[in-house]
């Protein structure tokens, strides 16, 4: 986890508005992890987490966006994405985590789902601004 | 900006020759759409989009969003829809509207040289209503596209009975969530007007499974209990399993089976009635 993240032929940034837009997170994190190579399951982890997080985003956090591109950091290339919202952010991070918890009806996976599906995962949130979730997957 | 001069004379320009020029527009359009268009139809669209602009140009209309042109503006509005709903491409289309240009270029060899002004200022004009014309056309496209992603999703999802007692839903492609509500809306409904009592959900072909797609199945197959059925999930491929163990998500005592041959065999199983190889057949 140490090394800064270089960025690699640029950064796709798409609005998480609508419902279609989580599906048009996916694709474009397919894509990316299709063109960095990750094996059939990585990319299937990676792209259902990216399903989750966008899924926060619009729900919890009233809607905001996704950047994502591939990176690079000591020679390995990984995707990655960045989920960000202006909503109400996330008061009790812990709990947020804890599987099988929802404030809405959910399964209460997603969050702590995604960030075992990914290699790298960090929230940021602050309460009545709103979240940042960023992840990585690298290729093996 | 057409000038107040030059909107005039192009008015009379137009209407001078008014009947002749309308019939060489109408006839030329009519062949670039290679009489995929009846000509009455054809004849009475141009000839009232003709006198429109005629008339916002005596009225001195200036650029395309100008005031005296929302009567042209509107009938084009008319003309690309039809034709983006016909089937039509966006050149087939635009061409109604350039086609007009062509016709009065051979009037401007005998013309003064404020003719060829105004008719210069007109191309340009027209240049800008052809765009408009794409530009009603493809939102008339997108309008089109989105109604059919609709039905598609309707169509794409068809759950079979594939034998007595027991039916099948092959889901296929991205489930959001939408899509999945109706799929297993429509399993439900199935169940009871074939009066099933299994039903086989087969995952093979999507290409992803989060907790939501999770939960829409998880509440059918409750649902599907509570109504004396029994649902069981097949196709599960290694990377769909690997992320859902990885999620967290526990399907319980819920019925899986690695292929929807394997599952046809226990609901079978589970509904009395068996498939017995015959002999030579056994491999
Ligand atoms: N972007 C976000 N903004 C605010 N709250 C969030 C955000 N993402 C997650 N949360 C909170 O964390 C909880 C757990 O999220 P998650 O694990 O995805 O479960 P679920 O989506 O099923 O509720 C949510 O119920 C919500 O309260
Ligand atoms: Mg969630």
């Amino acid at each position: 986890m140490t090394g800064t993240l270089v960025p690699e032929g640029g950064t796709t940034r798409q609005p998480i508005e609508r419902n279609d837009d989580v599906v048009r997170v996916r694709h474009l994190v397919r894509a990316l992890a299709l063109q960095c190579r990750l094996s059939l399951v990585d990319q299937t982890k990676l792209v259902t987490a990216a399903s989750e997080l966008a899924r926060n985003t619009l729900v919890y956090g009233g809607g905001g966006s996704v950047s994502a591109g591939l990176v690079t950091r000591g020679g390995r290339t990984g995707v990655a994405a960045s989920f960000e919202d202006s909503g109400p952010g996330i008061p009790d991070i812990d709990l947020a985590l804890t599987d099988g918890w929802t404030s809405g009806g959910g399964l209460g996976l997603g969050l702590s789902g995604a960030r075992r599906l990914v290699d790298e995962f960090h929230l940021e949130t602050e309460v009545g601004r709103g979240t940042t979730v960023s992840v990585v997957k690298w290729a093996r | 900006m057409v000038g107040p001069d030059f909107s005039e004379r192009l008015a009379n320009l137009l209407s001078a020759d008014g009947g002749r020029l309308a019939e060489a527009w109408v006839e030329r359009v009519s062949t670039s759409l290679r009489n995929r268009m009846s000509t009455v139809e054809l004849d009475r669209e141009l000839r009232e989009l003709y006198d429109a602009l005629v008339e916002a140009l005596r009225r001195g209309a200036g650029g395309v969003h100008d005031e005296n042109f929302s009567e042209v503006r509107a009938l084009l509005t008319e003309i690309s829809r039809n034709r983006a709903r016909q089937g039509f491409t966006p050149g087939e289309t635009a061409v109604s509207v350039f086609a007009l240009k062509e016709v009065l270029e051979p009037g401007l060899t005998s013309g003064s040289s404020a003719d060829i002004g105004a008719y210069l200022r007109l191309s340009r004009l027209l240049d800008e209503f052809g765009l408009f014309t794409m530009e009603a056309y493809s939102q008339t496209r997108e309008e089109i596209i989105s109604a059919q992603a609709e039905q598609l999703l309707e169509l794409s999802t068809p759950v079979v009975k594939i034998w007595d007692g027991v039916i099948a839903v092959p889901l296929v492609g991205t489930l959001d969530s939408a899509r999945t509500q109706v799929v297993m809306e429509k399993l439900l409904q199935a169940l009871v007007d074939t009066g099933s009592e299994q039903a086989i959900i087969d995952i093979t072909g999507v290409p992803a499974v989060d907790t939501q797609v999770a939960q829409h199945l998880l509440k059918t197959i409750v649902a599907a209990r509570l109504m004396g059925a029994e649902c069981t999930v097949s196709g599960i491929r290694p990377q769909i399993a690997q992320t859902i163990v990885a999620l967290g998500i526990e399907f319980g005592d819920i019925v899986t089976k690695a292929s929807l041959a394997d599952a046809l065999r226990h609901a079978l199983g589970r509904t009395g009635a068996s498939v017995v190889a015959k002999a030579g057949e056994r491999r």
